[in-house]
């Protein structure tokens, strides 16, 4: 073995050291654009922050203005969203992993499914529109047909126009490719041999899922699950595509109330001239943080939660 | 599901049903054949499995044991392309029928697997899990049942005092000696142990091995091994399998000591595999 020449020591070490040092550069420029981003967001907006800011309607003098309709629409959108997708999502990914017979029939929409997740959300807002507010054309031009009174919480109108209803399950068709891949790669993670060990002791494939394979995937479930909502809650094209009015002055009643969310009236005020539109933008953008944020808190408090009995 | 080959319906079932557990052997296998897609992994196997004793299935690695014992509670199923022809029955009745209810098989035909395979939950919930499967026990009788199972299990002593816990902390040797309680729990009539001691140090393997001993009173033991030693400790019938087909089967005394084949004879003497 002496004559097989030795690859030096100090060469190694230096590689060592260089990777080293390019991998704390990348996180070190990583972090300085996001600082940087964050820093003169706050400095631009900070001041405009109050609780008028909050609890006043979009006006067309900026001092006036604020953010109580797109905050209110965001989180009626959110909760529809979340509401329908999570469920179809689970669901979906549920039936993929656990009940589909592997084939090449399920192996198609499993890969499609993956591709969906990358399709632009203006896409989905074309398909949310042409779905959700006009039914594919049906009744077009004709009015809608109505189901209850307009002041009812339960009120219905078909088709449902650009309504807090369409702007949800619009949201809910973006999310629903994220749910679904993030919840079947938490599936995947159980082991076999648990799978193996339920249904040796005689469970159905349900008991299997409902009982096992469900909580000990639920963590990471909840997990993506949150990951979409905060995708869902920063999303604006869609919303832009359905038509959802600039100037909104009263929050959603029912489902079919007119709404707009933080993200579109981000966008209208950013794009003004005057500066004073600009500081509000970035005072809207500093609370559109903040409750990303604080969804994200959210997500690790229940995966805390959920995991905690066990230990 | 996996699609079953057509099965041959045994003429007898209704018969040995009827003359239930009189009939000393628990499980009888006769012109039995396996396979995955083409390949057939267990060639023409007849054996019979006597009720209340410890069998143990010996033979080199792919020589079909483990296949075999999969077919006994139907955990085949899981594979696709795995199907099976011939004769395969418990206390008489067909286990390959299509009309088996595999869920009932299963309480019927306890499993413990190669690895240990706690549940991530807590040490009363994995024991209790078969029970919650099939019946509404009121929580009194279940915490009864609980019990029973973990003393059969020679485990109640190590972890009364923390039934709640995660069995995910227990030793390797407890958290098989926890899935042989949860195989019992659900109050089966055979219990299949594939390789059960092959993932365990020396101490817990003689600890499960004592278990098994135990446990024959009460159970119709199956167990894979490829361990001589422990075959010839602890089981009372041993079958030799090779190559798919079943070479010999026996006392296991006998088989041991006065092998009838030649190829039974290299083997349990190690002269190959």
């Amino acid at each position: 073995m002496t004559d097989v020449p030795h690859v030096p020591v100090a060469r190694r070490l230096l590689a060592n050291r260089m990777f080293l040092a390019t991998c704390v550069v990348c996180t070190g420029l990583a972090v300085c654009v996001l600082a940087v981003l964050i820093v003169s967001i706050v400095m631009d907006g900070v001041h405009r922050l109050s609780p008028d800011f909050i609890a006043n309607f979009a006006s067309r003098k900026p001092d006036q203005a604020g953010i109580r309709a797109p905050l209110v629409g965001s989180i009626w959108v959110c909760t529809i969203c979340a509401l329908t997708a999570l469920p179809v999502g689970v669901g979906t990914a549920i039936y993929l992993e656990e009940f589909a017979k592997r084939g090449r029939l399920t192996e198609f929409i499993r890969i499609n499914i993956s591709n969906l997740s990358g399709v632009p959300s203006i896409v989905y807002g074309i398909i949310g529109l042409t779905a959700f507010s006009r039914f594919f054309g049906w009744r077009a031009g004709a009015e809608p047909i109505e189901l209850g009174s307009p002041d009812s919480l339960l009120y219905l109108r078909l088709p449902f126009g650009s309504s807090v209803l369409a702007g949800g399950l619009t949201l809910a068709l973006v999310v629903l490719p994220i749910v679904i891949v993030a919840s079947q790669e938490a599936i995947r993670a159980v082991p076999n041999s648990l799978r193996q060990g339920a249904l040796a002791l005689g469970s159905t494939r349900w008991q299997m899922v409902s009982r096992l394979t469900l909580p000990a995937s639920l963590p990471m479930v909840m997990t993506g699950a949150i990951l979409a909502m905060s995708r869902a809650i920063g999303e604006a094209a869609p919303i832009l595509v359905l038509g959802a009015p600039l100037m909104v002055l009263e929050t959603p009643a029912n489902l079919m109330s007119e709404f707009t969310v933080l993200p579109m009236q981000i966008f209208n005020w950013a794009g003004r001239a005057k500066a004073s539109f600009q500081e509000i933008a970035a005072a809207a953008i500093i609370v559109q943080l903040a409750v990303l944020m604080s969804f994200n808190a959210l997500a690790i408090l229940v995966r805390q939660r959920l995991q905690t009995p066990l230990q | 599901m996996t699609m079953m080959s057509p099965m041959q319906t045994n003429p007898t079932t209704a018969a040995a049903t009827a003359t239930g557990t009189a009939d000393p052997m628990a499980i009888r296998a006769a012109s039995f054949d396996g396979f995955y897609g083409s390949f057939q992994a267990l060639k023409g196997i007849s054996l019979d499995i006597p009720r209340n004793q410890v069998t143990a299935f010996i033979g080199p690695s792919g020589c079909g044991k483990s296949t075999f014992l999969r077919w006994m509670n139907r955990m085949n199923d899981t594979i696709a392309g795995a199907r099976a022809s011939g004769t395969l029955t418990l206390d008489g009745e067909d286990i390959l029928a299509r009309s088996v209810d595999v869920v009932d098989l299963r309480r019927r035909v306890g499993m413990v697997f190669q690895r240990p395979n706690p549940f991530p939950k807590s040490i009363f919930d994995n024991v209790a899990f078969g029970p919650r499967l099939h019946w509404r026990h009121s929580r009194a009788d279940l915490e009864d049942l609980v019990e029973q199972s973990l003393r059969s299990a020679a485990l109640w002593n190590e972890v009364k005092d923390r039934l709640h816990a995660s069995a995910l902390g227990l030793s390797g040797g407890q958290q098989q000696r926890l899935c042989i309680a949860r195989a019992i729990a659900g109050g089966p009539e055979v219990l299949l142990m594939d390789e059960p001691c092959s993932a365990l140090d020396p101490k817990s393997t003689a600890s499960v091995e004592e278990l098994i001993r135990e446990l024959r009173t009460a159970y119709t033991i199956v167990i894979v091994t490829h361990n001589m030693q422990q075959a010839s400790r602890i089981s009372d019938r041993t079958a030799f399998f090779f190559e798919g087909s079943l070479i010999e089967a026996g006392q296991t005394e006998t088989l041991f000591t006065n092998p009838k084949s030649k190829q039974t004879e290299d083997y349990v003497t190690g002269r190959f595999g």
